[in-house]
């Protein structure tokens, strides 16, 4: 299909700029635009330190100046705080594990920046993403498919876009391993081709949630009891949005046996630990379910899947639930399902949906 | 290191740093005290602010003392534009503001104003006809910088001037933070159509953290801080007399010396714009007419940002766009002078100072050669 026009989502790092290089080459029409999603204030750190969302800013700025496309950065620091920041806060209050990377494609890369490409008269953006899209005549919808290089595959967060967003959203890095973008970019002069891959979420960059959460609240999470699965009290924790589900190390907890972290309750502010067999699941419940595959799901289907990122698919049952939800049934008890997560069901290489896990069935 | 950024900042003469320790030390009271020490410090910045009136040709009302220009900057452009509880109306700024006018412009935008660009010409000074057609009755603020940051155009401040007083609804701000010790083009002091002036001593070895707001006697101006009387109710906070005392000192000698001082930055200027002129790919962006202590070039091909870090890397300090500015976007001001988006965004700036050295500029353009041919290769 030919495209009026590309807006390049840039993050600064090697994929988004060979996925610009790459759709330059086409003879697609290219414009490139970071969004800045946030500053060091509202990430708690001094402002006089440069913030490595600057520093992708400018190198950004430095691909699109050697490929010679307009470049601008979007200012979506507002509506990132409010739509993400916030609901990663309220879901650990709530007990939750919460997953902001999917929340930001959904809310701001795959809607807001659509919107900011049409403004401009551009009709698609392209983002450095490892999947593929591809348009099925025989349904009449546009699927959404894993990486060919399975190491990368980024499909998992990717289950949430609708269908006028993959009509005009395109991948160009899906095809590709990683190490053939490397050369890419090497070969391209491009200033980040050996800047590392980004690990955890941005605005945490040092991995201490419970750290940013006191931060951003301005309250300390408040030390309450470590309770066995009969509601004993074994100890104290440091707050309960310190501690993820099938946790073991860092509980501070001398039991003479092994504990993992198997349920958070909010509203005692308590942490369950148990043995590790208190962590397997056979099900769960998930809600604000996107299909890609189909409208609805029309009734119980076999598929695989994924509640964790980087997870080997699991085989399980799907069924569909009142208000939209889905339920899940695993052919082998899982381990460590978290509510907050996102679980994506596959069939094959191909992504049919998925949806925010609730709760986890026994 | 090699310093050429003498428009973010200089280092202060020892005269005006012996003046801040000694008004510190002899007058330690707080200006708005009703006691004895009080007093004596309150005395004492009346005299330091009838002393930098006089040096301006204002009135001692007229002066306000803020933390920089920045502040001075907002005060004007948000001061002006809220005064007497007025949530809407139309802003002209030019495309040569420093961030804390333009930035102060685009929040006033958010709350509802109208806030335009005025076209410049081909030299980066205002169109004057243009400006003309752009004034509208509800017109409330005209903003221009006497001199800009980045290019180092004069602009015709009293032409200007001229052009606004036409509406008698419509207030003038000049930023005149680039061009006090430069030129004395901006001095035309408040009346005759300008209504506020900033400027920053550390621009002229002053102190950081001081700035100075004339403000025309009679123009209604809403506090950014709002706080007990005191001194002034258009900021409140403990005066820093020690800061107004150094603003003094510094602002005595910038005045005193400005046309010895530009002479001598004149000749490094024109020296230094040959040499680099004489090298392939050089572009100088900053109008002939422009003063000479700011001058803007662009590499062909090697963007400003990647410039400036080789060159530091080489022990050389230069800027890209002003210190205060921040993303990846092309320099607006060289954009609106060169009309070309590539070379506004290979553009830096180097500013000199009557302090620079040739040595110093020939050390500079070894490095400089060094590093455009380095650049060029990868």
């Amino acid at each position: 299909m030919q495209h009026k026009g590309a807006l390049i989502a840039m993050s600064g790092g090697v994929d988004s700029s060979v996925a610009a290089w790459l759709t330059q080459q086409q003879g697609c029409r290219c414009y490139g635009a970071t969004m800045r999603l946030y500053d060091n204030e509202s990430i708690g750190q001094c402002g006089y330190h440069t913030c490595c969302s600057q520093q992708d800013i400018e190198d950004a700025a430095e691909v699109a100046f050697r490929l010679d496309i307009l470049y601008e950065v979007l200012d979506y620091t507002e509506e990132f705080r409010r739509e993400v920041m916030e609901k990663f806060v309220r879901v650990y209050a709530a007990g939750g594990t919460p997953n902001p990377c999917i929340d930001c494609n959904r809310t701001m890369k795959f809607s807001r920046l659509l919107a900011a490409a049409r403004a401009k008269g551009l009709d698609c953006i392209v983002t450095g993403h490892y999947a593929r899209i591809q348009y099925d005549p025989a349904r009449g919808r546009w699927l959404l498919k894993k990486a060919l290089d399975a190491a990368k595959d980024q499909s998992y967060v990717l289950y949430a876009m609708t269908q006028d967003q993959l009509a005009h959203t395109l991948l160009p890095l899906g095809t590709l391993h990683k190490t053939e973008v490397r050369v890419l970019a090497q070969q391209q002069g491009f200033c980040n081709a050996r800047k590392h891959d980004s690990q955890d979420i941005c605005f945490v960059p040092d991995g201490d949630y419970g750290a940013f959460l006191e931060q951003y609240t301005g309250r300390r999470l408040a030390p309450r009891p470590f309770i066995d699965p009969d509601g004993r009290v074994l100890g104290q924790h440091q707050g309960m949005a310190r501690y993820t589900i099938g946790q073991r190390k860092g509980l501070g907890l001398a039991l003479g046996r092994p504990a993992y972290v198997c349920a958070k309750d909010p509203a005692r502010n308590t942490v369950t630990v148990g043995p590790e067999q208190a962590l397997y699941t056979r099900g769960l419940v998930a809600e604000d379910v996107n299909w890609i595959a189909f409208d609805a799901l029309p009734g119980p289907l076999r598929v695989t899947a994924r509640t964790r990122y980087r997870q080997a698919e699991q085989p399980a049952t799907v069924y569909p639930e009142l208000g939209g939800r889905l339920r899940l049934e695993f052919d082998a008890p899982q381990r460590a399902i978290a509510p907050g997560q996102a679980v994506v069901l596959y069939s094959g290489d191909e992504v049919l949906g998925g949806g925010t896990i609730v709760q986890a069935l026994p | 290191m090699i310093y050429l950024d003498y428009s973010a900042g200089t280092l202060a003469d020892p005269a005006v740093l012996e003046r801040f320790c000694q008004t510190e030390q002899r007058w330690p009271g707080n200006p708005n005290s009703a006691h004895a020490a009080g007093r004596a410090a309150r005395d004492e910045l009346a005299r330091v602010t009838q002393s930098i009136a006089a040096l301006l040709g204002v009135a001692p009302a007229e002066v306000l003392y803020t933390s920089g220009a920045s502040e001075a900057n907002n005060l004007a452009v948000k001061g002006v534009a809220r005064a007497n509880g007025r949530t809407a109306g139309h802003i002209l700024i030019t495309p040569l503001e420093h961030p804390s006018v333009s930035a102060a412009a685009a929040a006033l935008q958010k709350q509802g104003f109208a806030v335009e660009q005025l076209a410049l010409l081909p030299d980066g000074t205002v169109d004057l006809a243009r400006l003309r057609q752009s004034l509208r009755p509800h017109t409330v603020l005209v903003t221009v910088p006497a001199v800009d940051s980045e290019l180092g155009v004069i602009q015709p401040v009293q032409a200007i001037a001229r052009a606004v007083q036409e509406r008698p609804a419509c207030r003038l701000h000049v930023d005149a933070t680039q061009a006090v010790g430069k030129t004395d083009v901006w001095f035309a002091g408040l009346g005759d159509g300008v209504d506020t002036i900033s400027f920053s001593p550390h621009k002229f070895y002053g102190l950081n953290g001081s700035g100075v707001l004339l403000h025309r006697r009679g123009l209604e101006l809403e506090p950014l801080i709002h706080g007990g009387a005191g001194t002034t109710r258009y900021r409140s906070g403990t005066p820093a007399l020690a800061l107004a005392a150094a603003a003094e000192t510094a602002l005595r000698t910038a005045l005193e010396q400005q046309p010895a001082r530009t002479q001598q930055v004149r000749r490094l200027n024109s020296w230094l714009r040959q040499e680099l002129l004489a090298r392939p790919g050089v572009r100088i962006n900053s109008p002939a007419g422009a003063v000479p202590h700011i001058l803007n070039v662009s590499v062909q091909g090697i963007k400003g940002t990647a410039f400036q870090r080789a060159l530091d890397a080489e022990g050389v300090c230069v800027s890209v766009r002003s210190a205060c500015a921040s993303d990846g976007a092309p320099s607006q001001a060289v954009l609106a002078v060169s009309g070309d988006a590539r070379n506004a965004l290979a553009a830096w700036r180097i500013s000199l100072s009557h302090r620079t050295t040739l040595e110093e500029l020939e050390q500079f353009l070894a490095a400089f050669d060094r590093c455009r041919a380095r650049l060029a290769q990868s």
